[in-house]
């Protein structure tokens, strides 16, 4: 017997973070505890999530698979879904289906370095592995953090930068666009591949993990080029807008490629191979 | 099972016909004043047309309705609820008369709906349909499905396949387990087949698929797609008149705290249908999203799911309201 494989998890918002002035973060519960025991993923993928009467928005898992009682979502307000999810307040109930797509093939990094570098609102798609690799420090060799945004108050997980750069087991280095600053800023200022450069991490035996958007990954390209990273060495996730999440409704595709089930990881030698339909 | 080649007279048809009519939901061609040709359920048999070239829409929507309800939602804030749709309520359909690139189309259709996890509601419309296909006697300019791989006689997708013959009556190709029993319900009304001479139409090559998928491979930026598509409105007709078009929209319908997810018919050839929120376009102009159609068609699904998406059933081309012609354009490709 097949089963619907539309019909999504009911779950129970336990918790919102107002991350900045326009990005939440939303504990969620199964709603049914053999959900809960069935449900299973991996750092990379991602799920629909549902208010009912708005429809459906795709974003990755942010939490970490290693912690089993909940998921957790960051999205922006931006658009019906989103507004609609963020009006929704603690105890309410949301839809999630998942989890759709590949993963981070963390287990052929161990024993390297990462080096994260992420801008904006793509801190979230990739704090699942951040966290994932974190919980199991003793697998990677150095793990390195380079965050940006456009201002102090666009930063996202502000207690979670504080936690990470208070562990003396990974380096963060945090940004602001110039004139973002605060008056108490501490990080660094200035554009993620300028900070990238000057901080200039070594590539030797370092896997890169990049995400931000498009205009921050073509200046940070190169500067991984420089520092002697190779293709097959740099990944990142693919965002095209998606419905079902699992390769049928014919949107998401890159080419051949489906970036619900291919994706959304990619290294950036399979991104090279690809048309620019992205 | 071994296909069965037996004999049905028209006047016999017309008793299998009312049979199952009289018993099932039946969905067959019926050709208004007008001309154009559309499906209907449990016609006359008067009524029903033998000799029509193609309806104006296909029969896709026997298994992928423009509209399909995936469930129903109550929504409550604390106390949401979902409401399962009653799949085993998808009632059984013979599809009666559809020619064999619409019947052909069918498992290009699963080809999309489950070649991964499976979509119970195409599988379980699929499995609740028999199909009694016809062999065409008639064709004109836009039909081209010996150049995608079929003919006016094949088989593919029907249980049962009549092939008209030059003195009025049918031969009857029992093709599967389904057909079978369908035949079973009245067997005295299937006879033994002499060598009577058929009236199927003929239908000349236009293009080499094979060619046309070898090109494809390396012909992503060519100026072929802007060239030939900048008369294109972007209207989707030739979607929504494709018997393998299988994009869709999923979206909620609410009244109150009660509503719907459906998923509904939607088009590459939209504009909207990639749109990122950020406002960012992966198929920002109309040429791209040509592309995108006539690539998916005939490069990526013979590649991922093994099957062209084509039929050559000539909808696309004698349906759009710029005159695009796919088979024209097809047969410059395959030697740019």
């Amino acid at each position: 017997m097949s089963e619907n494989i539309y019909k999504p998890y009911l779950m129970k918002i336990e918790n919102i973070i107002e991350e900045t002035s326009d990005v939440r973060t939303f504990r969620l519960k199964f709603k049914n505890a053999e959900d809960a025991e069935k449900f299973s993923f991996k750092a990379g993928q991602f799920g629909e999530y549902s208010v009912f009467g708005e429809g459906e928005s795709t974003f990755c898992i942010a939490s970490a698979p290693t912690r089993k009682e909940y998921i957790e979502c960051t999205f922006r307000k931006a658009g019906r879904v989103t507004n609609g999810l963020a009006n929704l307040e603690v105890g309410d109930t949301v839809g999630f289906r998942g989890p759709y797509g590949n993963t981070f093939p963390i287990e052929e990094w161990e024993g390297k370095n990462l080096l994260y570098i992420a801008g904006g609102i793509a801190l979230p798609p990739m704090r699942c592995v951040i966290w994932n690799t974190i919980d199991l420090r003793e697998k990677y060799r150095d793990i390195t953090i380079v965050y940006g945004a456009r201002s102090v108050g666009d930063l996202v997980y502000k207690q979670e930068l504080k936690e990470w750069e208070e562990r003396p087991d990974i380096k963060l280095i945090t940004t602001v666009d110039p004139g973002g600053q605060t008056p108490d800023w501490k990080g660094e200022i200035g554009f993620v591949p300028m900070v990238l450069e000057k901080v200039a991490p070594s590539s030797e035996n370092t896997i890169a993990i990049l995400c931000g958007p498009p205009v921050m990954i073509k200046f940070t390209m190169p500067v991984l080029k420089k520092l002697g990273f190779q293709d097959k060495d740099i990944y990142t996730t693919l965002e095209n807008r998606m419905k079902c999440g699992f390769g049928k409704c014919g949107r998401c595709n890159v080419g051949k490629v489906f970036v619900c089930k291919d994706g959304p990881v990619f290294s950036y030698e399979q991104i090279l191979s690809l048309p620019a339909e992205y | 099972m071994e296909t069965i080649r037996k004999l049905i007279r028209k006047q016999s048809l017309e008793k299998l016909y009312n049979q199952l009519s009289a018993t099932r939901k039946v969905y067959a061609p019926v050709t208004a004043a007008d001309s154009q040709t559309e499906y209907k359920y449990n016609p006359a048999f008067t009524d029903i047309t033998f000799d029509h070239i193609r309806s104006t829409l296909s029969v896709k929507n026997v298994v992928f309705p423009k509209v399909e309800n995936l469930f129903f939602y109550s929504n409550a804030k604390t106390e949401s609820t979902i409401t399962d749709v009653d799949i085993n309520k998808i009632p059984e359909v013979v599809l009666w008369g559809a020619h064999p690139c619409d019947n052909a189309a069918f498992d290009i259709l699963s080809s999309i709906f489950c070649w991964d996890i499976t979509d119970e509601f195409f599988s379980k419309r699929l499995e609740k349909l028999v199909v009694i296909g016809l062999g065409c006697s008639k064709s004109d300019e836009y039909c081209f499905c010996t150049s995608v791989g079929l003919a006016p006689d094949s088989a593919k997708g029907s249980d049962i396949l009549l092939i008209p013959l030059q003195n009025g009556d049918y031969l009857a190709d029992i093709l599967t387990e389904k057909g079978n029993n369908i035949v079973q319900l009245s067997p005295e009304l299937f006879e033994t087949a002499g060598d009577e001479k058929s009236a199927l139409t003929e239908v000349k090559q236009k293009f080499s698929h094979d060619k046309v998928t070898t090109k494809l491979a390396t012909a992503f930026e060519h100026p072929f797609w802007v060239e030939n598509s900048l008369r294109c409105l972007g209207c989707g007709a030739c979607a929504y008149v494709c018997p393998t078009c299988a994009c869709f929209d999923i979206q909620d319908e609410t009244r109150g705290k009660d509503g719907k997810r459906y998923r509904s018919w939607d088009s590459c050839g939209f504009g909207l249908f990639t749109l990122h929120t950020s406002g960012h376009n992966p198929r920002e102009v109309q040429s791209q999203r040509w592309r995108q159609r006539i690539m998916h068609k005939f490069s990526y699904m013979p590649d991922r799911n093994k099957s062209l998406g084509c039929v050559g059933c000539g909808r696309c081309s004698s349906g759009c309201p710029v005159d695009m012609n796919i088979a024209e354009q097809l047969e410059v490709l395959q030697n740019i």
